[in-house]
């Protein structure tokens, strides 16, 4: 099992601090907080949470696109919080939520694909960067004569295309999709998910796959990690996750999917939590959800909930799963 | 005329860019009656924005309505002047949008913004103009509406936010609220309250909702007639059981098989609608939608097929529904 791994953090934790607070005490921003976990070779782990829960910090933090605060990243076997990373660049990658804004506008699709082969000298000479860079199109389902456009003539989609053929342009093992489809429009959202599958089936690739959108994540991922406000508070097998999840606030978040389906709308009874996700400026006490929580008590105030396993393969962080029904 | 609340006949409105004519709506026809939510479902660059602002006569420039006519809670609002359609405007038809921190003035405490609606379209005083702003944050749910009436956007949270803009949008008690987009810049979490409060406040005071999105999610649980659009055309119309449970346009079919359901016990592939969205300067010739159906035929490419009604409330606009048509005139080219 153990040498399966392919991406290990541990207990990471990534602060930034922010202008402002008095002289001398800075204000800092615990977006990361001791997050565990482990991400076998082939799979897809999927990272789901509301905004600011840290599920994209914690993604940077793992290509150290962040410098950890603490914590350690192993990857296949290394640790590699405190290394040079140019050689591991070429095995994790990261394909980026908005297609519009991660392509350099100035840049051909050629040279866009091409800058990773450039960087890593992984052609020998001319022809043979072009004959990659067309076959890195035809990967994801461009062809020759885009190589020559520019990102402003393609659409949402197609951009997308784009920069998973950047990303694959290294030939990693490893690639970080930060909400590759959010920005999407619905009818395409589909392709580029299909894509993402086809791809890991002929290459082998293992994804982190961060998104807010649950159903897109449960589709596409083996296992599931739910965050909020920096922590982790439930992992599971997806299946298992969505099926029988035990933290109120993964069932809250469940509760919420709304289901393109009009009768199963009808009966669903949504859990509502009071109020908004606290400020991670000033996380609440002990258990972080417990301000919104319908289940809690002093308890959860003064002490927080540790992460265990709560059935084979299913962790949880939660004073009250025995009342969670 | 009919009682229909909103009747929107043969709208045709074209944004005359210097890259060409855009026709953004393109013959559409929609009703709303009173007290009912229509959803209008489509893509970016369907038109579904554009359908709803035209009924509040926000058809800025390069924009302008070219053909049609549009009637509203008994005005006729291509003859309306801008002094008519500002009188209009937030009293009986109001709007709330996508994003609440845009739509919201920074420079303005939440209850001046509230107050100033209020005080343009009734007599009330300051006093009772305030005292209502208080009733209003109440109704939408937000506690301690008196300090919040003192703060200013920045210092809500987007759904805070989205709660003063529905609060803003039902000072005057409108008959016909426009959603647009009002979830999509929200949290999961968030969405689910804020459509719920909508349905609340729709019950309670009566109105018609016209909610614009591209999510079906948002409009499966809450509306009682689905629009489908696509590039400027409505393509399906009907209730919303007949759009989820027996669509019959392909494009309306391929939407909802793209969507993975959480539900689903294997893990099956989605079958995406292949292709890209349309660009909108070069239409294609025929059925918008022809060069990704995977049903096309050749009379797709060529011609627009009319709308075929399937029961009472619902019609679609695809040449398989046609078919009796479509074999006359094969005929008709053949002999």
């Amino acid at each position: 099992m153990d040498n399966n791994k392919l991406v290990e953090v541990q207990n990471l934790r990534q602060y930034f601090p922010v202008s402002g607070g008095t002289l001398f005490k800075k204000k800092i921003v615990k977006a990361v907080d001791d997050v565990s976990f482990y991400i076998n070779k082939g799979e897809t782990f999927g990272l789901v949470g509301e905004s600011g829960c840290g599920k994209t910090t914690t993604g940077r933090s793992i290509l150290r696109l962040h410098e950890p605060t603490s914590g350690k990243i192993i990857y296949d076997g290394v640790d590699i919080t405190r290394v040079n990373m140019l050689p591991y660049r070429r095995r994790m990658q990261i394909v980026f939520q908005d297609p519009y804004a991660s392509l350099d506008p100035r840049m051909t699709v050629g040279d866009i694909v091409g800058e990773a082969i450039d960087i890593h000298k992984l052609a020998a000479n001319k022809s043979e960067r072009r004959e990659r860079i067309v076959e890195l199109l035809s990967l994801v389902g461009l062809n020759t004569e885009h190589a020559n456009r520019y990102p402003h003539e393609f659409s949402g989609g197609q951009r997308q295309r784009v920069g998973i053929a950047r990303a694959l342009a290294v030939n990693p093992e490893f690639i970080v999709c930060d909400e590759p489809i959010s920005a999407l429009d619905v009818s395409i959202q589909a392709q580029v998910v299909n894509m993402f599958e086809e791809l890991q089936e002929k290459m082998g690739l293992t994804y982190l796959f961060i998104s807010h959108n649950l159903s897109v994540v449960k589709h596409i991922s083996n296992r599931i990690g739910v965050m909020y406000l920096g922590k982790l508070v439930e992992l599971a097998d997806s299946e298992e996750l969505t099926l029988r999840s035990v933290h109120p606030y993964t069932r809250s978040l469940i509760s919420a999917i709304l289901v393109a389906d009009p009768m199963a709308a009808r009966n669903t009874q949504r859990i509502f939590l009071e109020g908004d996700v606290p400020s991670p400026l000033n996380p609440p006490s002990g258990c972080r959800f417990r301000t919104r929580c319908p289940y809690a008590t002093e308890l959860c105030a003064v002490e927080e909930p540790e992460f265990k396993e709560v059935s084979p393969r299913h962790f949880a962080a939660c004073h009250h799963l025995d009342k969670v029904k | 005329m009919n009682d229909n609340l909103v009747d929107i006949r043969n709208a045709r409105l074209s944004f005359f860019t210097p890259a060409g004519e855009v026709k953004a709506l393109n013959d559409v026809s929609l009703f709303v009656r009173e007290g009912e939510v229509l959803g209008i479902v489509g893509e970016s660059g369907s038109g579904k924005s554009v359908t709803a602002y035209s009924l509040m006569g926000l058809t800025a420039h390069p924009g302008r309505l070219i053909g049609g006519d549009l009637h509203f809670n008994g005005h006729h609002i291509n003859i309306m002047t801008e002094r008519e359609l500002r009188k209009m405007r937030g009293n009986e038809v109001s709007i709330i949008f996508q994003d609440p921190m845009t739509s919201l003035n920074p420079v303005y405490t939440i209850g001046n913004q509230i107050t100033e609606v209020i005080l343009l379209h009734t007599d009330k005083t300051k006093k009772e103009a305030y005292e209502r702003a208080r009733e209003l944050l109440q109704l939408v749910g937000i506690n301690e509406p008196e300090r919040r009436l003192k703060q200013y956007p920045h210092e809500l949270s987007g759904g805070m936010r989205q709660r003063v803009m529905i609060a803003i949008a039902l000072a005057c008690e409108p008959k016909l609220l426009i959603a647009d987009e009002p979830t999509t810049a929200l949290d999961v979490t968030i969405q689910a309250q804020i459509l719920e409060l909508m349905m609340d406040l729709k019950k309670k005071l009566g109105m018609a909702i016209i909610l614009i999105t591209h999510d079906l999610g948002v409009v499966a649980g809450t509306c009682d007639r689905i629009a489908v659009m696509y590039a400027g055309k409505v393509v399906e119309c009907g209730s919303t059981d007949e759009i989820f449970y027996s669509p019959s346009h392909e494009y309306t079919k391929g939407l909802l098989q793209s969507v993975p359901n959480i539900y689903e016990k294997e893990r099956k592939k989605l079958v995406p609608i292949e292709g890209a969205p349309v660009d909108m300067l070069n239409p294609p010739a025929g059925c918008p939608f022809a060069p990704r159906c995977h049903s096309c035929m050749k009379i797709c490419l060529k011609q627009m097929p009319g709308y075929t009604n399937l029961s009472d409330t619902h019609y679609s606009a695809c040449w398989l529904l046609d078919k009796a048509k479509f074999e006359k005139e094969g005929e008709a080219r053949n002999g």
